[in-house]
């Protein structure tokens, strides 16, 4: 085992699926000569040269519709968007051609892409650059949505994304290039749409994905210190959604928090809910709670950033809200 | 190559070709009046084709038209829905398209595409189909009229949101310049598809990296209802490709010959050079821009003075006066063609529905 930061998972899982297969290629502004804004691509020009690492103007609907049209021709474009916010100017290639073009082909054309990059707030970015882009690519039938939170379901995750037929939004978090973790040093991938238990519990579940698990993994620590056995699951896969692993814990708990890096309204984390309370209705002993962003653009003060994100502390209050515990 | 014919400003413009005061570009300035044209100016213009060559584009062009003509039929009686956008007035560029391709080429388009579907080969029987929401449609009903993609015919589209599917034909012509499989990509546009963001950055990205595609501008004169004078800040399009390095052409379209040769010379260009070329073909569609548009924002007067362009009618002039072809001898033609029309509009009004199950095919593979 190595212990690798998230940006090296990311960019041996590209090294490894472009060695693997010579129709990958990475495209998207700086990602060759400058190695990417995060680094997650350092390395990568030099191994494979400008014809498949390839350093794009800022025109983020350009390339992506190149992506596109390439993976309509049968290559397998990973697309690098600087940041999920810059995706907002590409979203019609995403909604419209990237999703829709095999079920508008009836089949005749297929689009196997992965687009990636950082998602959600970092740290003092301001409102443009602090938004969580998962409730609208998880909207759209057509698209895969992946989030991940350890090196190690990076680097499965990304490979499998490359490899995957369909178009796939493949979220990271600025804030979390850097945690580390162990990685194999042999070849594995980890299936879409499973969710994983990132810790054990029987009092409450959390269930949360990215930015997310992170701090969930603290409330549950907190949590402990109480005598309150939080069970983490992280989605991993938002579309698809791994409905079985909520429903098997809520089933267990009989509680759940929705903790997430992103607006309350709408969104996964609605989505999460609704299965629970259509699934597990019965098995419920109080209402599932969310935590998450505050419903404001993000402001750029420091003081006011930290009021609109969840915390561990914050996790702790909507776990023993549901356990009906005081303070 | 350049422009052929210069414009006339509208103030130029003479009374008798007098366009509404809005027009910028008026109908080819070499063609007299349509009472005046002339036995020597058809002559002149298709003396280099053979009889077999024009009878062949007049076909493929009039197999066109009675197409659009019968889908504007059946819309009106209520056997097709959604939006319908017809290509009569435009159908030489489809076919010269055609003739000016090669097998592994792609032809992408926008929502106007019926025209392009049938010069390319698509079965009438699956276009009829798919304009009805029929399981036997080029896309089993999945996509209508604005979404025509028939890949075993190079055409790959087939899209409705102006301009989105420039920086995916780029992406094409990348794949191609990447992998070397040598093909072409035709990629057309509306003149109301030039000033939208996707068009910049997707020919951008083609200038940037050399790719080998054609950008057509297809200048029928109006965005839906606004023309050009009102939509664009200079008159000539092709002044852009300067913008991205690209070489250009613009001319009038009046005869498949020419405008296979134009497209032609630019199509080598990308396949031998990787060179992009901008066209701006000036061309001039006879129906409103969709059926529910009645065109009230021109006059029947203008609509007149560029039927001395069309080359649906000079192809048939040319028949006649140089060919020898009687009233009889294409009475005949035409009504082969309308009974192959007629087949497949009787044959997609009687075809079934798709199945219920197929709206959940193909959203993802390996589901």
């Amino acid at each position: 085992m190595a212990i690798l930061q998230i940006r090296q998972a990311i960019r041996d899982a590209m090294k490894e699926e472009m060695l693997r297969d010579d129709r990958v290629f990475l495209m998207g502004e700086e990602v060759g000569y400058y190695n990417g804004a995060y680094k997650a691509s350092e390395g990568l020009l030099e191994q494979f040269g400008p014809k498949r690492v390839i350093d794009t103007p800022i025109v983020e609907t350009g390339f992506a519709g190149v992506g596109i049209g390439a993976a309509m021709c049968g290559l397998r474009p990973i697309i690098e968007f600087m940041t999920f916010n810059f995706s907002a100017v590409a979203f019609d290639q995403i909604l419209n051609n990237a999703a829709k073009i095999r079920h508008m082909t009836n089949g005749q054309f297929g689009v196997p892409i992965v687009f990636r990059g950082p998602n959600a707030a970092a740290h003092m970015l301001g409102s443009t650059h602090s938004q969580a882009f998962e409730p609208y690519y998880a909207h759209i039938p057509g698209l895969k949505v992946i989030a991940v939170a350890t090196p190690y379901d990076a680097k499965g995750l990304l490979k499998s994304a490359i490899r995957d037929d369909n178009p796939v939004i493949f979220l990271e978090a600025e804030l979390m290039y850097s945690v580390k973790g162990e990685v194999p040093d042999e070849e594995y991938t980890i299936p879409i749409g499973k969710a994983d238990i990132k810790r054990e519990g029987k009092h409450v579940t959390l269930v949360t994905w990215g930015q997310g698990v992170p701090v969930s993994l603290k409330t549950a620590e907190l949590a402990a210190k109480e005598g309150i056995e939080v069970e983490v699951i992280d989605l991993r896969t938002l579309r698809p959604l791994d409905t079985d692993a909520i429903i098997d814990s809520v089933k267990k708990t009989n509680r759940a928090v929705v903790l997430f890096h992103d607006w309350p309204y709408g969104g996964v984390g609605c989505e999460v809910i609704a299965r629970i309370q259509e699934l597990a209705f019965d098995y419920l002993d109080a209402p599932v709670l969310r935590e998450c962003y505050e419903d404001v653009p993000f402001p750029y003060a420091e003081n006011l950033e930290l009021l609109c994100l969840p915390t561990p502390e914050k996790g702790l209050a909507a776990v023993k809200k549901v356990l009906y515990k005081r303070g | 190559m350049t422009a052929r014919a210069p414009k006339k400003s509208p103030a130029e413009t003479p009374p008798e070709a007098a366009a509404t005061a809005d027009s910028v570009v008026s109908p080819d300035a070499t063609a007299s009046t349509h009472a005046a044209k002339t036995a020597a100016e058809i002559k002149d213009q298709f003396k280099a084709q053979s009889k077999d060559e024009v009878l062949r584009d007049y076909l493929g062009m009039l197999r066109i038209r009675r197409f659009e003509e019968a889908a504007a039929r059946a819309y009106t009686r209520g056997k097709i829905s959604g939006f319908l956008h017809l290509y009569i007035g435009q159908e030489a560029i489809a076919v010269a398209t055609q003739q000016a391709i090669e097998k592994h080429d792609r032809v992408v388009s926008a929502y106007r595409t019926h025209g392009f579907a049938i010069a390319l080969g698509s079965d009438l029987k699956a276009c009829a189909c798919e304009l009805m929401g029929k399981s036997g449609g080029l896309v089993g009903g999945m996509g209508g009229s604005m979404h025509f993609f028939d890949k075993a015919h190079q055409l790959w589209g087939g899209y409705a949101i102006v301009g989105n599917h420039i920086p995916v034909a780029a992406g094409h012509a990348f794949a191609s310049k990447y992998t070397g499989d040598g093909a072409v990509t035709l990629v057309f546009m509306g003149d109301g598809a030039v000033g939208i963001g996707p068009v910049h950055e997707g020919m951008t990205l083609a200038g940037i990296w050399k790719l080998p595609i054609v950008f057509i501008v297809e200048n029928n004169q109006y965005s839906m209802g606004t023309p050009l004078s009102r939509t664009l800040p200079v008159e000539d399009i092709t002044s852009r490709a300067a913008g991205y390095g690209f070489k250009s052409d613009r001319f009038h379209v009046t005869s498949v010959a020419e405008t296979r040769e134009r497209i032609g010379a630019a199509v080598k260009r990308a396949r031998e050079d990787n060179q992009p070329t901008l066209l701006e073909l000036i061309t001039y569609r006879f129906r409103g821009h969709s059926m529910s548009d009645p065109a009230k924002y021109r006059q029947k007067e203008e609509v007149e003075t560029w039927r001395v362009q069309d080359p649906l009618e000079r192809a048939l002039l040319a028949l006649q006066q140089l060919h020898g072809f009687d009233e009889a001898a294409l009475e005949k033609l035409d009504e082969e063609i309308i009974a192959e029309v007629d087949a497949a509009y009787e044959f997609a009004a009687a075809a079934p529905q798709p199945p219920p199950e197929a709206r959940f095919k193909n959203i993802l593979v390996g589901e």
